[in-house]
């Protein structure tokens, strides 16, 4: 990873549906979680979930997250659907 | 302590452990959860569970002393297993060391409940040929919501502000 990177990745449903275990992206100045989250439904296709009618969870640096939480260079994001431990 | 591991666990020795956890400990409540043969649907034979390595220890152990804070909690174990698990199988341990039982039992069903809605694990059930991943149940956030309204010693939050203080 580079310092101008971010790491985004997938769990569960989301990994096995979006066929991606995690990706590289770079960082844009700004950015927040729902900002990467329109940047990649907007892939279209199955990505398009991500801002479909099943609800996403997001981890930010391995805390969970809010749509207004800032992104920013080095970040590892995460996008899960609701947990079913225990 | 935190162990997120694909082998099995022996409730005894991990019993025998709390146990020993020192001369104030008057009670030790123990919860083990298994594989069993009907969740989202039907004739289940088999469960499949991942998880996110180093979110999930820290999530369970910001658990632990969220507990620490509102109960006498002398020693709290947590076991949770991962992989491929067949039916009976054991899935988690929660075991809670305290002077009496009330914190013991109290601590042991908080950190369970709170474990089932905020650490990431997703369960997939395996039915045959044929596999489902597990949706969230209404049922398990009520449960986990309702300690906020328990009304003793500081309160939980599910706050995501909070567990990022907590780490």
């Amino acid at each position: 990873m580079t310092d101008q990177n971010l790491t985004v990745r997938f769990f569960a449903r989301l990994r096995e549906e979006l066929d991606t275990d995690s990706l590289e992206l770079p960082a844009i100045p700004g950015q927040t979680v729902e900002t990467l989250l329109s940047q990649l439904a907007a892939r279209g296709g199955r990505w398009a979930q991500l801002q479909g009618d099943q609800p996403v969870m997001v981890a930010v640096n391995q805390a969970m997250a809010k749509p207004s939480t800032p992104v920013k260079a080095g970040d590892e994001v995460a996008f899960f659907p609701p947990v079913t431990g225990g | 302590m935190v162990s997120i591991q694909t082998e099995d666990f022996d409730v005894g020795a991990e019993y025998e452990a709390l146990r020993g956890s020192g001369s104030g400990t008057g009670a030790v409540a123990t919860f083990s959860g298994l594989v069993r043969d009907s969740g989202d649907l039907s004739g289940v034979t088999g469960l499949f569970l991942e998880h996110y390595p180093g979110m999930t220890e820290q999530v369970i152990q910001g658990l632990i002393e969220s507990a620490s804070q509102r109960w006498d909690v002398r020693q709290a174990r947590v076991i949770h297993r991962v992989g491929r698990l067949a039916l009976s199988d054991q899935i988690v341990f929660v075991g809670v060391c305290s002077a009496h039982r009330g914190d013991a039992f109290a601590a042991c069903e908080f950190i369970m409940d709170a474990l089932k809605t905020s650490a990431p694990f997703w369960k997939k059930e395996i039915t045959g040929d044929t596999e489902h991943w597990v949706e969230q149940k209404e049922s398990d956030l009520d449960r986990s919501q309702a300690w906020e309204l328990w009304p003793s010693g500081a309160s939980y939050s599910a706050d995501p502000d909070h567990k990022k203080t907590a780490r």
